[in-house]
């Protein structure tokens, strides 16, 4: 329990290092999310192209 | 050097080799980050001064630093494309930015976080290095939208390398704003003359956070890279077999 108070201060310290990690995570989630759609965009086009033969 | 080099801007292999980089640089992050924050949470002893409050550097110069990081890959790609005409380099660029505006507003949030035990007050309006870390935020905003803003690629790149690189001129105020003018903020604390003010206790931590956030960044930027180069060479034929070949998605 001492450790989770950090001598009064556990609600700005452990918010500030909740942020970080949530703003991390959002970060690669984001990245591998445009990968993904940008993929599927091609292929979709791929696809037209070859059925507009 | 220079067939290296070449071999680097080729969009297909650019694309294959970042692949084969990402899972380094993301490992090397997580070990770097999982170290500093728990030797920075339980084992480095509170500040004489602050107590436990100053845990919070871990995540706060990290974020900043990579801020400005973040800026300055953007500009000198920017640059480098402007130049030398390398569409690589303003993929680089562009998608430098998002990163950048996120770590720039945590760097902001942790900085509120910790201003208010410290300072009293959340946030101070005038003060050099929290309005000139704002104006950063401004300055990745609007190089966002002005990419947003015009379709045709190569109109976008260039109309937003030109923003890029005048707001460059904002990374040296950031950074010398506590010295130039009077702050709340404290003053430098590793990049001083007279070598870092720290205890080691204290210090690997941080040093390790702020490699571990360079390896993130290192990763997260050549993900997107990878979907940016994806997007400009959608119509080249090394594209059309890559997704024939069924390597992909990966």
């Amino acid at each position: 329990m001492e450790i989770l108070s950090m001598g009064g201060y556990g609600g700005y310290v452990w918010t500030a290092y909740a942020l970080t990690f949530g703003v991390i995570v959002l970060c690669a989630w984001q990245a591998r999310r445009r990968h993904r759609r940008v993929l599927a965009d091609i292929r979709i086009r791929l696809e037209a192209a070859e059925s507009g033969k | 050097m220079w067939t290296f080099l070449h071999r680097l801007a080729s969009p297909p292999h650019f694309y294959a080799l970042a692949a084969r980089l990402i899972p380094w640089l993301a490992g090397g992050a997580i070990l770097a980050i999982g170290y500093g924050a728990i030797a920075g949470l339980f084992f480095a002893p509170p500040d004489y001064q602050q107590g436990d409050a100053f845990r919070i550097i871990y995540v706060h110069v990290p974020s900043a630093y990579l801020s400005m990081l973040a800026y300055f890959v953007m500009a000198v790609a920017a640059g480098i494309g402007l130049v030398w005409r390398m569409k690589l380099a303003h993929a680089v660029a562009a998608s430098a930015a998002p990163l950048g505006a996120w770590f720039t507003f945590l760097a902001l949030l942790t900085g509120s976080i910790w201003g208010r035990p410290m300072w009293g007050t959340w946030w101070e309006w005038g003060d050099p290095r929290l309005t000139s870390e704002l104006l950063l935020l401004f300055l990745y905003f609007g190089y966002i939208a002005l990419r947003s803003a015009i379709d045709d690629t190569a109109k976008a790149d260039r109309a937003s390398a030109v923003l890029a690189m005048v707001g460059a001129v904002n990374l040296p105020i950031i950074h010398f704003s506590v010295e130039w003018w009077s702050s709340l903020h404290q003053g430098p604390t590793l990049i001083r003359a007279g070598g870092p003010a720290i205890t080691p206790a204290m210090l690997w931590p941080l040093l390790a956070m702020i490699a571990g956030f360079s390896l993130l960044f290192g990763a997260l930027l050549l993900d997107r890279v990878r979907s940016e180069v994806l997007v400009r060479e959608r119509r080249a034929r090394w594209v059309r077999n890559l997704m024939y070949s069924g390597q992909e998605p990966s």
